[in-house]
């Protein structure tokens, strides 16, 4: 019964006016040792992803897969086409003149670069995600996308506690802080 | 920026002019931009414009249809050529959307900020416009029911398309080009599409952006996979944008015509069609920010930056006929010679100096501040330099193609009522598409605005 009363709480989040009093109470709480911990933003907010500890991510990676798997797979595919496939004497050319076949290939790499990056983002993002438990929280849902900042401490973190962790909040100058709950 | 202020004719101070006006914070210019989409009734205006080009719409889906009856000799077309409007207009289109991806990629990495509030109807634009442009080659295949047998799919036949023909160079172009800008044009709309979610007021809206927005939270980490995406794909872009036209260029310069079989044709072609898009992008934006009092995000700046990259891809151009036309004397080939000459005194020569006209005299008047400030003129100039890249094609196809080497082999070419229907069609498609974009998608980018807000109140400090 205890461990389902725990499971029932996501977290705890609080409100920021400004993208600077978010970046500030990020620092504070990483300082007080919290890992779990995610900001919601409405744009981009420079400097967030090192003040939160992110690491580089893999989307650069797989975007250089996709174009090398677009790029060589098109190149292979031609010349399997005019050599192996369907042999053709066209003008005296020999048969892998591969200069004509440049354009397709780049204009694969460029398909199969963009087509991973998009949906390596995506998957790496874990969307789409139709329900999450912060879109329980009212505020978050009016204002998270168009002026406010959000700082949420996860019941996943070891250090985790409701009580402490909303005063910590509320003294980095939170303006509402609010438990979530995923039921 | 309003036209009393007298330091607006200081170079200074029009260096300094914003490109947001100042004082709108996160909240107002969400609101202002999601309003046009949620809250605003739809204008009379509106209205009427729509029900225009769904007219014409119409008229498009008439001329189809009876093409698919009785087939491509309802069109002008005839034997020397067999190149008719439909490839006229599909250059012309394929270059109009250029300047979409020009402005969100390009300048996204050139770190241009006065792109943000106009990228995405700019994009918008280069969908549709690559919308238009791909049902003229389908339909000018003749049996388009067919048309997929330019995409390689194991066949019973057994066979493949040709990958040395320029033809097949221009379907993967084309086809990779449409796909890429979708991509690049929804990832940056996801979260615009989580901000009309959340403020949606009604169930259908909820539902729909909220399905389309896929649950998009701003979450730090989620933005920060989302940037290097943003910033890969911008980098992929860039290098594709600059590919298309010059793929399209090689449907001529591979042939031996004379007029299209030269070297310059790639560069010149990128150009023009970078010139022709930022003369479409001008069109839609000064109707828009009238429509809308989207005054106070696409700024006078905005307007006069984009005329300085008309008139310099117009220069750009300008090279480019010269040279065409200097090389063609210089190389001594007498059927180069002869089609300059037929260019100059052949029974289309009123095309050429129409195109001369709108080309390179009349942009040169944007040398002056004073026209590139003012607003009606501006427009007037991109309209005038659509009909000139428009002209440049017809000039392109058709001249060539009815002087080639043998006198026996020359011929005529008038376009008839159902080549104008198809075209005028086209371009009531691509209003139409652009009526209801704007109703239904943020036409600028809210989350890229919000980010602009941000940079500029950190400069005031």
């Amino acid at each position: 019964m205890i461990e389902q009363h725990r499971s029932h709480i996501y977290g705890v989040v609080g409100e920021f006016e400004s993208e600077h009093q978010l970046l500030h109470a990020v620092g504070k709480v990483r300082e007080a040792g919290y890992r779990r911990v995610e900001a919601y933003t409405p744009f981009p907010v420079e400097g967030l992803s090192e003040a939160l500890g992110l690491k580089r991510n893999q989307v650069p990676l797989i975007t250089l897969i996709g174009g090398l798997f677009g790029g060589l797979g098109g190149f292979y595919f031609q010349y399997w086409c005019n050599v192996n496939s369907y042999p053709q004497n066209i003008g005296g050319r020999p048969l892998n003149s591969w200069p004509a076949f440049i354009p397709v290939t780049f204009e694969l790499t460029v398909l199969g670069a963009s087509l991973f990056a998009v949906f390596g983002m995506l998957a790496l993002n874990r969307l789409p995600q139709p329900y999450h438990p912060l879109f329980n929280v009212e505020r978050f849902c009016r204002h998270a996308t168009t002026d406010r900042f959000y700082l949420c401490i996860e019941a996943r973190d070891k250090k985790f506690h409701l009580a402490e962790c909303s005063k910590l909040l509320q003294g980095l100058d939170a303006h509402h802080v609010s438990e979530v709950r995923d039921d | 920026m309003s036209v009393g202020e007298p330091p607006i004719n200081s170079p200074e101070i029009r260096r300094l002019a914003p490109v947001i006006e100042p004082g709108h914070t996160y909240g107002t210019v969400t609101d202002k931009i999601s309003a046009i989409v949620l809250t605003r009734p739809a204008s009379l205006g509106w209205f009427a414009g729509f029900a225009l080009s769904f007219g014409i719409v119409m008229l498009l889906t008439v001329a189809l249809a009876w093409l698919f009856a009785k087939g491509v000799g309802i069109w002008g077309i005839n034997i020397p050529i067999g190149w008719g409007f439909a490839i006229v207009n599909f250059v012309w289109w394929i270059g109009i959307g250029h300047a979409g991806t020009l402005i969100s990629a390009i300048l996204f990495l050139l770190n241009q900020k006065w792109r943000t509030s106009i990228n995405r109807f700019a994009e918008a634009m280069t969908l549709f416009a690559v919308a238009c442009a791909g049902v003229f080659p389908l339909i000018h295949t003749g049996r388009p029911w067919m048309a997929y047998y330019m995409f390689p799919y194991p066949s019973t036949m057994g066979i493949w398309p040709q990958f040395r023909s320029p033809l097949i160079w221009d379907v993967f172009a084309v086809s990779t080009y449409g796909t890429v800008s979708l991509l690049f044009w929804f990832v940056g709309l996801i979260p615009d599409l989580a901000t009309l979610r959340d403020r949606a007021v009604t169930k259908p809206k909820q539902i729909i952006y909220g399905m389309l927005a896929m649950g998009w939270r701003g979450s730090a980490r989620h933005w920060h996979r989302y940037q290097s995406a943003y910033l890969l794909l911008a980098g992929l872009a860039t290098p594709l944008v600059l590919s298309v036209h010059t793929v399209v260029s090689f449907d001529f310069a591979i042939a031996i015509v004379p007029g299209w079989h030269t070297t310059i044709f790639p560069p010149y072609f990128v150009a023009g069609a970078i010139y022709s898009g930022f003369a479409m992008v001008l069109t839609i934006a000064i109707p828009l920010r009238k429509a809308y009092d989207l005054e106070d995000f696409i700024t006078m700046r905005h307007l006069e930056n984009m005329a300085m990259v008309m008139l310099a891809t117009g220069l750009i151009v300008a090279y480019g006929y010269f040279f065409e036309f200097f090389l063609s004397l210089y190389s001594g080939n007498k059927f180069d010679v002869f089609l300059v000459n037929q260019r100059l005194h052949g029974p289309y020569n009123h095309f050429y100096f129409a195109l001369i006209l709108c080309n390179i005299l009349t942009p040169q008047l944007l040398w002056f501040q004073k026209v590139r400030t003012n607003v009606p003129m501006l427009f007037v100039m991109s309209l005038v330099i659509n009909t000139g890249m428009w002209l440049e094609r017809f000039v392109i196809v058709v001249i060539s193609l009815t002087r080639d080497f043998m006198p026996s082999a020359w011929g005529r070419y008038s376009a008839t009522f159902w080549d104008y229907a198809t075209f005028v069609g086209t371009l009531g498609l691509f209003t139409m598409l652009l009526f209801l974009f704007v109703r239904v998608l943020p036409a600028i980018s809210i989350a890229e605005m919000r980010e602009l807000v941000a940079e500029t109140s950190e400069e005031h400090k």
